[in-house]
């Protein structure tokens, strides 16, 4: 995945990127200026933002991973209302007489599990579980990633050397396997699979945001703004973070989708999300033996996993390139 | 070149020492009292006092992380709690069957990602890139776990073809289904990547200067614009790679697969703490290695990077 800088607020105009005028004057008293650079800086963003959304509105399959994303979290805000059952309700007539699960019926559209629970109710509720996961882990990650990202990229030098060899270190390990040594030592719980996705995401957000610093740092409106007497951390924040906003939000956005897989996995495996909580992963490792005899146990919740997945790339991709234009 | 070499190897070694420092850093966090797991359940305070002295337990920290990479040196990797064999003996009992697998699945990525992203990247918004990059949204959109379920039930259980298990027999037609659950979503980006790369390449300067030159389409592709998009292809392939030989716990768990990373996974019933940390650090080192090839091969290809 490479992201380019996008074009951010204020270099929004498609004619090569018109930063916004640094005043001649190279006076501290020259901070006054700020405030009509400032306007100048929000007019422009203002137009960015619509423009960009002008783009998005257009493309198709950005609006469908949208609407995908928008379905699954009023899904999982309103599971209680949505779903035809409790999730852990074990029906009494929930399976044949035999003790098989129930194929789909318009009594359980998705037929029950191998303990008679209604497999629908079960896909529905574990969507909360999914996104919580994916979004605080992939919170979490991008500013632990920003952070490191834009001292390593800001600062240079041993800062820079240093954190780049902490992320390599980090990168060498295998994050399923780096997930079952954590598990074996803490205990499986949400805050531990949330805890393993930004040990194995935060890596990737810091590279992105050092390469995007890097190039930033740089650029003219930067060292206008340094010549004016800005200190270090405004410059971050007011000159250098607005460019990020975007890539970081497409970056976030795919990497949802990477962590959904991810954390469906670890529970699959018995390492993620613990058993009591209805969840996509560990459906499928609860129903595998009956995979056989009833397919919808282990392709109902799979086609969960595919949708969402679909749903965040989906919209990565089309806010990529709403959001950057200059990009192919 | 010898520069960037010696420099290259010098990094490694720290990221080395940086990933054992994690791994034993976790050993620390383990609940249970080593000294008290090898002394037994019933053992004396005595026993267990003495056991911790012998395991040099009792001395202070970084000592004993020293005495650990001097250990790590030596390729001792510990004792499973569960086999009661080195760690490293149990890793490499499993290794064959992981290479197996690691091999398959880049099999298939090459086989079938190498032929759709260039046929896509040659016609683009035609039929081959249309339904091509359409299904490769779908292998990237599956996790592998879910591809592997679906292998075996369409294809070994509907179609009866291939098998579902049984590592070993004569003829490999127990490795089909897993290499392929493991490459799908592997040939999927290897698609996207080499139709991106290849329609930048088509692009290039040189490659309009040979066809202003009067070579073919098909010539300029295979002579110019193909070895160039290998380059790229070369480094995922030998990443790919690396990660296949840590053991791909997604794919060897539903396959019942006799690999590292299924042994890793089944250590975790009996907190087999040695055996799984031992399986990071390979696998680590597996990703590593695999990671300075890739490099190494890629300053040999290009010489812009040996002079940076």
């Amino acid at each position: 995945m490479d992201l380019q800088a996008p074009g951010g607020p204020g270099i929004g105009s498609p004619a090569g990127g018109a930063v916004p005028p640094a005043p001649p004057a190279l006076h501290p008293a020259a901070e006054a200026d700020t405030a009509a650079l400032d306007a100048v800086a929000g007019k422009a963003a203002l137009g960015y933002w619509r423009r960009a959304w002008r783009r998005f509105r257009r493309d198709r399959f950005a609006l469908a991973g949208a609407a995908i994303v928008l379905l699954l979290v009023i899904v999982a805000i309103f599971a209680s209302r949505i779903a035809p059952y409790d999730p852990s309700y074990e029906d009494p007539n929930g399976l044949t007489m035999l003790g098989a699960p129930l194929p789909p019926s318009p009594g359980h559209w998705l037929g029950t599990d191998t303990n008679g629970r209604d497999t629908l109710s079960r896909i529905i509720y574990g969507a909360q579980v999914s996104l919580l996961v994916g979004l605080v882990g992939n919170g979490l990650a991008g500013l632990i990633g920003l952070i490191a990202g834009s001292l390593a990229g800001y600062f240079r030098g041993w800062v820079d050397t240093a954190i780049s060899r902490i992320i390599d270190i980090f990168l060498a390990f295998p994050v399923y396997l780096l997930a079952l040594a954590l598990v074996a030592v803490l205990n499986p719980s949400v805050q531990t699979v949330i805890g393993i996705i930004v040990v194995a995401y935060w890596t990737t957000s810091a590279r992105i945001i050092r390469g995007q610093v890097i190039s930033l740092r740089e650029r003219d409106f930067v060292e206008a703004a340094r010549s004016l007497g800005q200190g270090e951390l405004p410059i971050l924040f007011r000159h250098i973070y607005p460019h990020i906003l975007a890539t970081l939000v497409v970056y976030i956005t795919l990497s949802i989708a990477s962590t959904v897989v991810f954390e469906s996995g670890l529970t699959y495996l018995g390492v993620g999300v613990p058993h009591g909580t209805p969840s996509w992963g560990g459906t499928i490792s609860d129903n595998q033996q009956a995979l056989t005899t009833a397919p919808w146990l282990v392709f109902g919740p799979g086609a969960a996993i595919m949708l969402t997945v679909l749903g965040f790339n989906l919209l990565g991709d089309g806010l990529r390139d709403a959001l950057d234009p200059y990009q192919e | 070149m010898l520069l960037y070499l010696t420099r290259r190897l010098l990094w490694m070694l720290l990221e080395l020492v940086g990933i054992s420092l994690v791994t034993f850093v976790l050993t620390y966090l383990v609940p249970a009292d080593p000294a008290r797991l090898y002394a037994g359940p019933h053992a004396s305070i005595q026993t267990v006092q003495q056991m911790r002295h012998q395991l040099g337990l009792d001395q202070p920290l970084w000592l004993q992380y020293v005495d650990y990479l001097w250990r790590l040196l030596h390729l001792d990797l510990g004792i499973s709690w569960e086999f009661h064999t080195p760690v490293l003996q149990a890793i490499l009992n499993r290794l064959p069957a992981t290479a197996e697998l690691a091999l398959g699945g880049v099999a298939f990525e090459l086989l079938i990602g190498v032929p759709l992203g260039l046929l896509a990247a040659l016609k683009p918004r035609g039929l081959i890139d249309r339904l091509g990059m359409g299904l490769t949204i779908l292998g990237i959109s599956t996790p592998p776990f879910v591809m592997s379920y679906l292998l075996i039930y369409l294809i070994w259980f509907k179609l009866g073809l291939f098998e579902s298990g049984g590592y070993g027999d004569p003829l490999p037609l127990y490795l089909f289904l897993p290499a392929l659950a493991l490459g799908l979503s592997g040939a999927a980006f290897y698609a996207r990547l080499l139709r991106t790369t290849m329609q930048d390449i088509l692009r290039a300067e040189y490659v309009r200067v040979a066809r202003a030159k009067g070579l073919g389409l098909h010539l300029v592709v295979l002579r110019h614009a193909l070895p160039n998009a290998f380059n790229v292809l070369l480094t995922q392939l030998g990443l790919d790679i690396g990660f296949f030989l840590a053991g791909v716990l997604v794919v060897e768990v539903p396959f019942s697969w006799p690999g590292i990373g299924r042994q890793a996974w089944e250590a975790i019933s009996n907190l087999d703490v040695p055996l799984i940390l031992g399986t990071v650090l390979f696998g680590a080192v597996s990703i590593l290695l695999a990671n300075i090839v890739v490099d190494i091969a890629y300053a040999l290809l290009d010489p812009r990077i040996r002079y940076n």
